[in-house]
C-alpha cells in the first residue's frame, strides 16, 4: 500500500465517521462539530490531490465561515438535545427502501468506474488554473451565481423585516 | 530519495519544530511581561518588580501558579468540549507560526541544508488564515460548554465578531496579493526587495505602485478584532460579562487560553511585518557606502548589554546586581559574535524581522492600553460600515494601479 493510499483511507474514514456522527449526535452543537471534522478531512483529501489552494479555501470558507454561522445560530437559540421519535409510516415504507436503493446504485457506479476517472493531481497548487477557469472561461456563469446569491440575501432581508411589523410603516420611518 | 536522507530530513524538521516551540513559548511568556511593563508605564506605574530584577522572573512565577491551582469543571458542563476548547485555541495559535519565515539564509543541521522556516508551503498565507479562522471554535465552544450564561454570551459575541471581521482581514491582504502574485510568504518578502529613488524601501506599505496604507490599517484593526484584544475584547469584557468565554476556566486550561491569545498576537505581528514591512529585508540599501549598516545588530546588542550592566551595578538587590550584569555580559558576547565576518550576514535577516515584529507588538499593546472598549453595536457598525468598505476600496484602487502600470 502506498503512503498516499494509506493517508487517503485514514482521511476518508474520518470523513465518513464524521458524516455518520452528524446524524447520530443528539446535541446540535456536537453535530455541527462533526460536520466541521468532515470539512477538515475533505480539505486533507484536496491536499492529497496537491490542490493546496482549494484545501485552504475549503477550510476558510466552510469550516471557518459557514460553520461558524451554524454554531452561532445554535448558541443563539440555545438549542437543546433533540428528541428521538419512532420513524413515521412514510419513512419506514418509502424512505428506507429508497435509501437502500440509492446506496446500491452508488456502490455499483463507483465499482464500475475505470481508472481513467480518477482525479489527476493539479500543477502549481491549482491556483492559476482555477482562477483562469473562474475569471476567464466561466466568468459569466460565475458572476451570475453571485448575483443569484445576492438576490437570496435580499429576499431573506425582506422576509426578516416583514415579520417585525408592517413593511409600509417601516419604510416611512 | 533514499531512506537515510528522508530520515535525516524528518529529524531536522523535528529539531526545528522543538526549537521553535521552545522559542515561541518563551516569547509568549515574556510578551506577557512586556505588555505588563508597557501598560504600567502608560499608566504611570512600575509594573512587575518583585520577582527577579525588573520582574524578569515573573513569567516563571505565573507559570508555576497556573500549574498549582485547582482545576475545576463546572456542574453541567459538556466535559469533552470543555476540555477540547483550550486545546484547539493553543494548538492552532502555535502551529500557525510554523509557516513564518524568519530569515533568508539557510542553516546546516546534521548535514542537511534547511531554511529558517518549518513549513514553506505554496499557500502559506492562506494556511495561516485557515488556522486563525478555525481558532474561533476554541472561544465559541468554551463559551458553550461551560454551562454558564456569561460564558455563552462571550462565545456568542466572539463568533459574531469573527464572522464580521474575517472578511475585512482577508480583503485587506488582497492588495498585496495583487502586487506580488503569490501566496508563498518567502516569495512575498522577496518581491518587496529594492529601493525607490535609491533610498526608500519598496516594502508594500511604501510600494511605488500603490502604497498599502489602507491595507495595513484594515489588516491591523481586523487582526486586533480577530485576536479578541482590546478595544475589541467584547468576548471577555470583564466589566459586563465577568470574564466572558473563560469565566469558568481555571488553572492550566485558563493558561492555555492566555498563551493562545499571546501566541496569536505574535503570529499577527509576524504576518504584518512580512506583508507590509518587508519581513527580513533591511531598511538600508546594499550600496558600498552603506556597509556600516551591517553592524547595526551588533551595535544594538552592545548598547543594550552596556545599559544592562550600568543599571545592574546600581540595582537594589544583590541577586538583581548579579543577574543583570550577567545578562549584560551575555549580550556583549553576542554582540561580539554578531560582528564576526562569517556570522554577520546570517544575523541581518532575523534581526530586522524581529525588530519589525517587536515594533508591531508594541503598537498592539499601546492600542490596548489607550483605547476604551467598543460597545457591541459600535463594533458591528465599525466592522461593516467603515472597515469593510476601506478594505474594498484598497482592493479596487490597487487593482487599478496594477493595471495602469502594466
Amino acid at each position: 500500500m502506498t503512503p498516499q493510499l494509506e493517508i487517503f483511507l485514514i482521511l476518508a474514514a474520518i470523513a465518513v465517521a464524521g458524516a455518520v456522527s452528524v446524524i447520530l449526535q443528539r446535541e446540535p452543537i456536537h453535530s455541527a462539530i462533526s460536520l466541521i471534522t468532515v470539512m477538515i478531512a475533505l480539505a486533507g483529501l484536496f491536499l492529497l490531490l496537491e490542490s493546496e489552494f482549494i484545501a485552504a479555501v475549503q477550510i476558510i470558507v466552510y469550516a471557518g465561515a459557514i460553520m461558524v454561522l451554524f454554531v452561532f445560530v445554535i448558541m443563539l437559540l440555545n438549542a437543546g438535545a433533540e428528541e428521538r421519535t419512532n420513524m413515521s409510516r412514510m419513512a419506514r415504507y418509502v424512505g428506507v427502501p429508497l435509501a437502500i436503493f440509492l446506496l446500491i446504485e452508488l456502490a455499483y457506479q463507483v465499482g464500475a468506474a475505470t481508472s481513467s476517472m480518477t482525479a489527476q493531481p493539479a500543477a502549481d497548487g491549482a491556483t492559476r488554473g482555477l482562477s483562469m477557469l473562474l475569471f476567464q472561461d466561466f466568468v459569466f456563469p460565475f458572476e451570475l451565481t453571485s448575483i443569484l446569491i445576492l438576490i437570496a440575501i435580499l429576499g431573506a432581508l425582506v422576509l426578516a423585516q416583514r415579520s417585525e411589523g408592517a413593511p409600509a410603516q417601516r419604510a416611512q420611518q | 530519495m533514499n531512506d537515510s536522507l528522508a530520515h535525516s530530513i524528518l529529524l531536522v524538521s523535528l529539531i526545528k519544530v522543538l526549537v521553535l516551540l521552545f522559542l515561541v513559548l518563551t516569547a509568549v511568556a515574556y510578551l506577557v511581561w512586556f505588555e505588563r511593563k508597557v501598560a504600567a508605564r502608560i499608566q504611570g506605574r512600575w509594573g512587575p518588580y518583585r520577582v527577579g530584577p525588573h520582574g524578569l522572573l515573573q513569567p516563571l512565577a505565573d507559570g508555576a501558579k497556573f500549574l498549582l491551582k485547582e482545576d475545576t469543571t463546572p456542574a453541567g458542563a459538556d466535559r469533552f468540549l470543555y476540555f477540547t476548547a483550550p486545546v484547539i485555541t493553543l494548538t492552532l495559535a502555535i502551529s500557525a507560526i510554523a509557516m513564518i519565515p524568519f530569515g533568508p539564509a539557510s542553516v546546516r543541521i546534521l548535514g542537511v541544508e534547511t531554511p529558517l522556516v518549518i513549513a514553506n508551503i505554496n499557500v502559506g498565507l492562506l494556511a495561516i488564515f485557515a488556522m486563525t479562522s478555525i481558532g474561533v471554535y476554541g472561544v465559541a465552544l468554551a463559551g458553550w460548554s461551560s454551562n454558564s450564561k456569561y460564558s455563552l454570551l462571550g462565545g456568542l459575541r466572539s463568533s459574531a465578531q469573527m464572522i464580521s471581521y474575517e472578511l475585512s482581514l482577508t480583503l485587506s491582504v488582497v492588495g498585496i496579493l495583487l502586487l506580488a502574485g503569490t501566496f508563498n510568504l518567502s516569495e512575498l518578502i522577496l518581491r518587496q526587495d529594492g529601493f525607490t529613488w535609491g533610498y526608500l524601501p519598496k516594502w508594500n506599505l511604501l510600494s511605488p505602485t500603490f502604497p498599502q496604507v489602507l491595507g495595513l490599517f484594515s489588516y491591523f484593526v481586523a487582526a486586533i478584532a480577530e485576536t479578541n484584544r482590546a478595544p475589541f475584547d467584547l468576548a471577555e469584557a470583564e466589566s459586563e460579562i465577568v470574564a466572558g468565554y473563560h469565566t469558568e476556566y481555571s488553572s492550566f486550561k485558563f493558561a492555555m487560553f492566555f498563551m493562545g491569545e499571546y501566541a496569536s498576537m505574535i503570529t499577527v505581528a509576524c504576518l504584518a511585518s512580512i506583508l507590509f514591512l518587508g519581513g527580513w529585508l533591511s531598511p538600508f540599501p546594499h550600496t558600498p557606502g552603506m556597509d556600516w549598516t551591517l553592524y547595526i545588530p551588533a551595535g544594538v546588542l552592545a548598547i543594550s548589554g552596556l545599559a544592562l550592566i550600568i543599571n545592574g551595578v546600581r540595582y537594589s538587590t544583590v541577586f538583581g546586581r548579579i543577574e543583570l550584569t550577567v545578562l549584560g555580559l551575555v549580550l556583549l558576547a553576542l554582540s561580539f559574535l554578531c560582528s564576526k565576518p562569517g556570522i554577520i550576514d546570517y544575523v541581518q535577516g532575523p534581526f530586522w524581522f524581529l525588530t519589525k515584529v517587536l515594533l508591531v507588538l508594541f503598537v498592539y499593546v499601546w492600542v490596548r492600553w489607550t483605547l476604551p472598549r467598543f460597545r457591541y453595536d459600535q463594533l458591528m457598525r465599525f466592522g461593516w460600515k467603515v472597515l469593510f468598505p476601506v478594505a474594498l476600496l484598497n482592493v479596487v484602487l490597487t487593482s487599478l494601479a496594477v493595471v495602469m502600470r502594466r
